[in-house]
């Protein structure tokens, strides 16, 4: 097994699928010669060929809208959007279409479809390559959303997304993309949508994040394990579908829940798991329901941007917080 | 019931546009007149009679459609309708050049075209009608579904072609849009994608003049819609839209070619809607009736008679019994139309995934329920 980085193990899925479907190919810009702003996807263009590794124009309508006729007619596109912040411009294909193509056929077409993108804040980057924009995604029908934390998940998921006959979102923590280093199995292996990763156990208190902000949170976790704290911590792993098994028997255990999170607070993916919480576990609550968010800005550039992103002492001053309740 | 395979008409030259008139932007290309003389009998398709004889059908048929459906919309039979009158050599035309095995991308006014390649007269009307199940496509016919949102539909249409090419199929990919989806960003990324990857479409405009109330020139201040394909390093040409012959010939030539590996055209058959935008709007508001009735004087279907009439193929008598055949066509699909079963409501939840998740399964759940509570009070 090697080590590798949440980037590496990323590149790793996308040759373990191509090499085993020749239908699956990759599109977006800079992702051939260049091998990805973030070397995603280097060295694929010398093993696959520019047939399947396209550096498209500069167009990302184009990119995903392209995406959509080549699923329907037997590829399997992914589509890289370079950086969180570019994906608006696809965002009437990403709505209108990807989403919908089931359904408006009554099943005759579907677009098996990936579209990745780097997501969410902390290296330093200009306006809009800091953006954390799942909820829009989440909260429109049809598209499965999924965030990997660290190496293991970000191959199991891409490899599983590949394969789904749905459109997924894939947006990756590109804060985490060499954070740390991880055992990665060489073979393919698909984790399945909808089960969250039990990151740790604890009886005090679930916190429920995915993304950066899930290893965030178990940082925070194990510094209050110090103080006898026990945090339990759900790694979501698929926004859509939800593994709300996983919540509730968390919920139920502990009856005290913070949700984490880096994206701003109004109308967050956040507030839909405050709701379902509060809708099915209502009698477990030992205390009100918590989040910690980014805060309802736009993300700020890098001189102030860490007073934005959520750290660990906000995690466990907000864990705190409820404790004192009850 | 679809068309039969048509024949071929042969192209004129080797592919290459270098010096070919017939990839002109320079003035539309007209084979058939008015009048319905044949004005260039170099270009004239070589159909033989029967099959002649089976357009006019297909494009009488379409017309006695459109003034039923928008007769059932203002009797509230159907919902909001998008007619085509006026659009049938434009649609029936480069339909019929279609094979089986290219792929059709409309948008929202391409009846004709969609019940030319298999799709059936009920199953717009069923659509139209608020009913997703109009748009159930039987497998062996590439038709996609239409979009709504204007030239999005241009992007999926050079991927599937795209996705030909790199498969190894000899296909082609036809896209449809107005004069109005010309100044989309979709236009310009769908062309530019297909001239750099030489992709194997056919960008089809019909230009009708206006998109809803706005006319043609506030869309765009180049003199034609076709000369933007020299832009994006590809054929662009003009074609009367309301000769089917041109029509026919004019798209034929650019699909061969797509399927030859010859990359893209763009064609902008210059038409005009005689009717509304849909049933929602009145074109009164933003067209004079003597430009309407200006452009009736170009009307596809009465070209296309007195051409056959001018090779003695068609008579009154064949004319009289035409449209009472269309109408009767029409008036099957409609009694079907006006027959379709109630659908569950499960009909709406469960083709958003390819497996219904536990959300949706206790949403769908909770609807019925409800239904069945309130049940008893009506």
């Amino acid at each position: 097994m090697a080590q590798l980085t949440l980037v590496q193990a990323i590149n790793d899925a996308l040759k373990v699928e191509m090499r085993r479907d020749k239908s699956v190919m990759v599109l977006g810009e800079d992702v051939g010669v260049d091998g990805g702003v973030f070397r995603a996807t280097e060295g694929l263009l010398q093993e696959f060929g520019a047939g399947r590794i396209v550096d498209t124009p500069l167009a990302e309508s184009g990119i995903v809208g392209a995406a959509i006729g080549l699923a329907l007619n037997g590829m399997k596109p992914v589509a890289e959007i370079q950086f969180d912040g570019f994906m608006p411009p696809a965002f009437d294909h990403v709505v209108s279409h990807i989403g919908r193509v089931r359904w408006r056929s009554r099943g005759r077409f579907n677009v098996p479809m990936v579209i990745r993108a780097p997501y969410g804040g902390g290296i330093h980057a200009p306006e809009h390559h800091s953006e954390s924009p799942e909820a829009y995604y989440a909260h429109t029908p049809g598209l499965k959303v999924v965030m990997p934390s660290g190496p293991y998940d970000a191959k199991g998921l891409l490899i599983s997304a590949i394969r789904d006959p749905d459109p997924v979102i894939y947006l990756e923590p590109k804060k985490n993309y060499r954070a740390f280093r991880e055992e990665v199995p060489e073979n393919d292996y698909a984790l399945p949508f909808g089960k969250a990763n039990l990151l740790k156990e604890g009886s005090d208190i679930t916190v429920i994040s995915w993304g950066y902000m899930a290893r965030l949170s178990l940082q925070a976790a194990e510094m209050l394990g110090e103080q006898g704290i026990g945090v339990e911590v759900i790694d979501l792993r698929t926004l859509v579908p939800l593994d709300i098994n996983a919540i509730l028997a968390s919920v139920q255990k502990t009856g005290r829940c913070l949700i984490a999170q880096e994206a701003p607070q109004t109308c967050a993916f956040g507030s839909e798991l405050m709701t379902l919480i509060q809708e099915k576990a209502f009698d477990s609550l030992r205390a009100p329901l918590g989040r910690i968010s980014g805060f309802d800005i736009t993300i700020p550039l890098y001189r102030l941007e860490e007073a934005y992103m959520p750290d660990a002492g906000r995690v466990i001053r907000k864990i705190k917080e409820i404790l004192q309740f009850s | 019931m679809a068309k039969s395979t048509p024949t071929k008409a042969k192209s004129t030259s080797d592919e290459s546009s270098k010096g070919d008139h017939s990839w002109s932007i320079e003035g539309p290309i007209q084979i058939l007149d008015p009048a319905g003389k044949v004005i260039d009998k170099e270009l004239e398709p070589k159909l033989p009679d029967d099959e002649l004889k089976e357009i006019y059908r297909w494009m009488v048929t379409a017309r006695s459609f459109d003034e039923r459906a928008l007769s059932l919309q203002r009797q509230g039979r159907l919902g909001t309708y998008a007619p085509l009158s006026g659009q049938e050599a434009a649609q029936v035309g480069s339909a019929w050049a279609l094979e089986q095995q290219d792929w059709m991308f409309p948008s929202y006014r391409e009846h004709a075209v969609q019940v030319v390649r298999g799709q059936r007269w009920v199953d717009i009307l069923t659509y139209w009608g608020g009913s997703e199940e109009g748009n159930r496509i039987p497998k062996n016919v590439n038709n996609f579904t239409i979009s709504i949102p204007i030239a999005t539909q241009i992007l999926h249409a050079m991927g599937a072609a795209w996705a030909g090419k790199l498969r190894g199929e000899k296909m082609a990919a036809i896209a449809y849009f107005g004069d109005g989806g010309t100044s989309e960003g979709d236009f310009h990324e769908g062309l530019n994608f297909a001239g750099v990857f030489k992709v194997g479409t056919v960008f089809f405009c019909q230009n009708n003049q206006y998109a809803i109330s706005v006319p043609r020139e506030r869309q765009t201040s180049s003199e034609t819609i076709a000369q933007k394909a020299i832009a994006y390093g590809f054929d662009g040409v003009q074609v009367d839209g309301n000769d089917f012959l041109a029509v026919y010939y004019i798209t034929n030539r650019a699909l061969e070619k797509a399927r030859s590996g010859g990359g893209p055209t763009l064609i902008e058959a210059i038409t005009y809607r005689f009717s509304h935008h849909t049933t929602a709007d009145d074109w009164t508001r933003y067209r004079s009736a003597a430009e309407v009735e200006e452009w009736k004087q170009k009307d596809p279907l009465i070209r296309f008679r007195k051409y056959l009439e001018n090779k003695k193929l068609w008579s009154d008598k064949d004319e009289q019994k035409l449209l009472e055949e269309a109408k009767a066509e029409v008036a099957k699909a409609v009694e079907e139309y006006e027959k379709l079963p109630e659908r569950d409501v499960e009909e709406i939840f469960k083709y958003t995934f390819a497996e219904m998740p536990w959300n949706l399964k206790e949403q769908l759940e909770d609807l019925r329920a409800y239904l069945k509570e309130k049940k008893p009070e009506e």
